[in-house]
């Protein structure tokens, strides 16, 4: 019988069936960070248990790290116990750490991929909700909490129950200026943001077919978002391009044996859905939140909710936002721009953001950064001369971790600032102020608000250039 | 490690939905080894701005102190996948929630710690939201045993995933144990994925 990547990964992976029906799933690579574990550490010193499988584990150190002076040790005390904390874990369990002086830190789901050890057909965990974005490797990929990354140190398995799996075509083709954000903020506003609980997105179609892995990132990053635990994307030679060479991924003839593998992972033809959506590429325009989930979302040439047809919870968020129902979402001023994150803090991320900004100035008013997701990314940029284009329009030029999107470091928000963010979440005082504000959109929808100081249709802008 | 059978105890209600972890949880206490005194910090910032609107949120009605049920609206939890959030819940003493629904990660990670985390539909919790917001002192009960919640003359149906009722009722909330048991099983399973050989072998 035909199947979904879905059930064959997990089936293969399936230890046995726990007294409440829940699954024992192994995990094929388990990744750590400086957040989320050091409970987990000291709940197994706690019950005297080691760790399984250290070969399969992997950390770095991204959520806390200042993306300014990196210097050790750092001047916030407790990022500095924190990171410190890992650093002992690591030693004391045997597990590589890809810290600051190790070339290749950054943030967690952009340095699995960069270093092979993101494939095809494994089952993924991190304790963070954006590990969803290895599903763009065609991996069973999901985030838990601290008890589960105690479970998975402990037994490199964890009580899983089944997901469904709801085939997500988008069909057509992107036209210029419209993005992968923009295809996975559109995926999240037209299905809400809880459609997605009890499922498996399997992200599929001609566009999904044509995507960079960068882009199949981007999109699998945010499935969490639409309330869906992960997402995917079937491996196919894009794939297999992507993770040839890498320093984790296989070599030689077992590289070829591997793609030989991950091929029979993918999808049947004629495999069966517990659902199925099709979305018109054709219909996807450049697109901007305006609320506090990212659900609430609108195309740049679009207005807002109109009072009447705004339920209670727009009524909340355009208050919050300080907007008027029914107006229009270009022309609101803007008071940073944040070029990163797990969602958008690659090289391709970066490049789109300097095309727009190539020669052109921030607008004075406007604080803009630029944060890349690794120290690879930042090498790379810096070889292809990005950070002197970002430099000499105005921009700052960081050094690589999560930074501005959770303000967890010192990259924030102050007072009721608002941001054109190429992250992942405008929740209310995500960005560190509690009245700070976020408009999510792609990087060259973030680099043309930089310059403009205001929302702007990049379209429009890359036509007058 | 306990079953967890029935809650009973006075409620809290926290309205709205959608309410994210970042909420829950602002990211700035998650600065942090432990999950020792976050619940301090639960709702800090939801705090702080209705006290500024002259305002006082329910974490702060000294009428609610010691309350055991929190009442919730849709898609609680949402976002982040920080446990600290679950944690300081169940750290301030609260031992079940009811809502419409959860985020998964949330439910999950609430379900580590013997939170029973149970859906309603949404006139049973605004009908449970009315009772217990005249009432401060009302008890409320959810019973997983006979999956139902009542309140005063109130009584219907909870639901919940039945391998997390299972997991409740039989005190094996606390998976680790379980996960170990037979680890030859899980070796067993690794051996037979390509992967985990390095595409060295024929699996």
């Amino acid at each position: 019988m035909p199947q979904t990547l879905f059930r064959k990964v997990w089936d293969r992976h399936a230890v046995r069936q726990l007294p409440n029906g829940q699954t024992q799933l192994y995990i094929g690579l388990h990744l750590i960070h400086e957040v989320t574990s050091p409970q987990a550490f000291d709940e197994l010193a706690r019950r005297g248990w080691g760790v399984a499988s250290r070969e399969r584990t992997f950390a770095t150190v991204d959520h806390i790290v200042p993306t300014l002076s990196q210097a050790r040790p750092f001047t916030d005390g407790m990022a500095e116990t924190m990171t410190a904390a890992l650093e002992r874990n690591c030693r004391a369990h045997g597990i590589p750490l890809f810290d600051l002086a190790s070339g290749v830190q950054g943030i967690v789901h952009v340095i699995g991929p960069e270093l092979g050890l993101t494939q095809p057909g494994m089952t993924i965990c991190c304790g963070d909700s954006h590990t969803s974005t290895h599903g763009a490797f065609g991996a069973i990929a999901f985030g838990i909490g601290t008890s589960q990354v105690r479970d998975v140190l402990a037994s490199q398995s964890l009580a899983a129950s089944v997901f469904k799996v709801r085939r997500i075509d988008v069909t057509g083709r992107l036209a210029p200026g419209v993005f992968a954000k923009d295809v996975i903020l559109t995926i999240i506003g037209r299905l809400g943001i809880h459609a997605g609980a009890g499922y498996a997105y399997e992200y599929g179609g001609e566009v999904l077919d044509r995507m960079s892995m960068d882009e199949r990132m981007t999109i699998c990053n945010m499935s969490n978002e639409g309330g869906a635990r992960l997402g995917y994307v079937n491996p196919d030679q894009t794939t297999f391009d992507y993770v040839r060479g890498r320093r984790f991924a296989p070599k030689d003839d077992a590289f070829d044996r591997a793609c030989a593998w991950w091929r029979q992972m993918a999808s049947d033809a004629g495999a069966a859905y517990d659902d199925q959506v099709t979305i018109d590429a054709a219909t996807i325009a450049p697109t901007v939140t305006w609320g506090i989930n990212p659900g609430q979302s609108v195309a740049v040439d679009g207005r807002l909710p109109g009072a009447r047809e705004a339920g209670a919870g727009e009524h909340e968020a355009l208050a919050f936002m300080g907007f008027d129902a029914g107006q229009a979402i270009a022309g609101v001023r803007i008071d940073v721009a944040f070029v990163g994150s797990c969602t958008n803090g690659r090289l391709s991320d970066l490049r789109e953001a300097a095309r727009v900004v190539r020669g052109r100035r921030v607008a004075s008013h406007v604080r803009a950064l630029v944060v890349p997701g690794s120290q690879a990314v930042r090498v790379a940029a810096e070889r292809e001369g990005l950070h002197d284009v970002f430099a000499e329009a105005g921009f700052e030029w960081r050094g690589a971790g999560c930074s501005m999107c959770l303000a967890m470091n010192p990259d924030r928000l102050h007072g009721r600032e608002l941001c054109a963010s190429s992250s992942n979440r405008n929740f209310k005082g995500r960005q560190g102020s509690p009245t700070g504000r976020t408009l999510l959109m792609s990087p060259a929808m973030v680099a043309a608000a930089a310059i403009a100081g205001e929302v702007v249709d990049v379209r429009a802008w890359e036509s007058r250039s | 490690m306990s079953a967890v059978t029935s809650v009973a105890g006075r409620a809290i209600v926290v309205d709205g939905h959608d309410i994210d972890t970042d909420r829950i949880m602002p990211a700035r206490f998650l600065k942090a080894i432990t999950f020792e005194g976050l619940e301090t910090h639960l709702f800090e910032d939801d705090r702080i701005e209705a006290a500024g609107r002259g305002l006082v949120h329910p974490f702060d009605d000294v009428n609610r102190t010691g309350a055991r049920v929190l009442l919730v609206g849709r898609n609680f939890g949402c976002g982040s996948s920080r446990e600290h959030a679950p944690q300081a819940i169940a750290r301030w003493g609260i031992c079940a929630i009811v809502g419409e629904s959860f985020a998964e990660i949330f439910a999950g990670n609430a379900l580590m710690l013997g939170l029973p985390c149970v859906t309603v539909d949404a006139p049973t919790r605004a009908a449970l939201g009315a009772l217990t917001g005249a009432d401060a002192g009302l008890e409320i009960t959810v019973n997983l045993e006979a999956r139902a919640v009542t309140a005063g003359d109130l009584s219907a149906t909870v639901s919940i995933a039945e391998s997390a009722r299972h997991a409740l009722l039989s005190g094996a909330w606390d998976a680790t144990a379980l996960l170990l048991a037979d680890y030859d099983e899980v070796r067993r399973t690794a051996a037979k994925l390509p992967y985990v050989g390095g595409f060295e072998g024929t699996p």
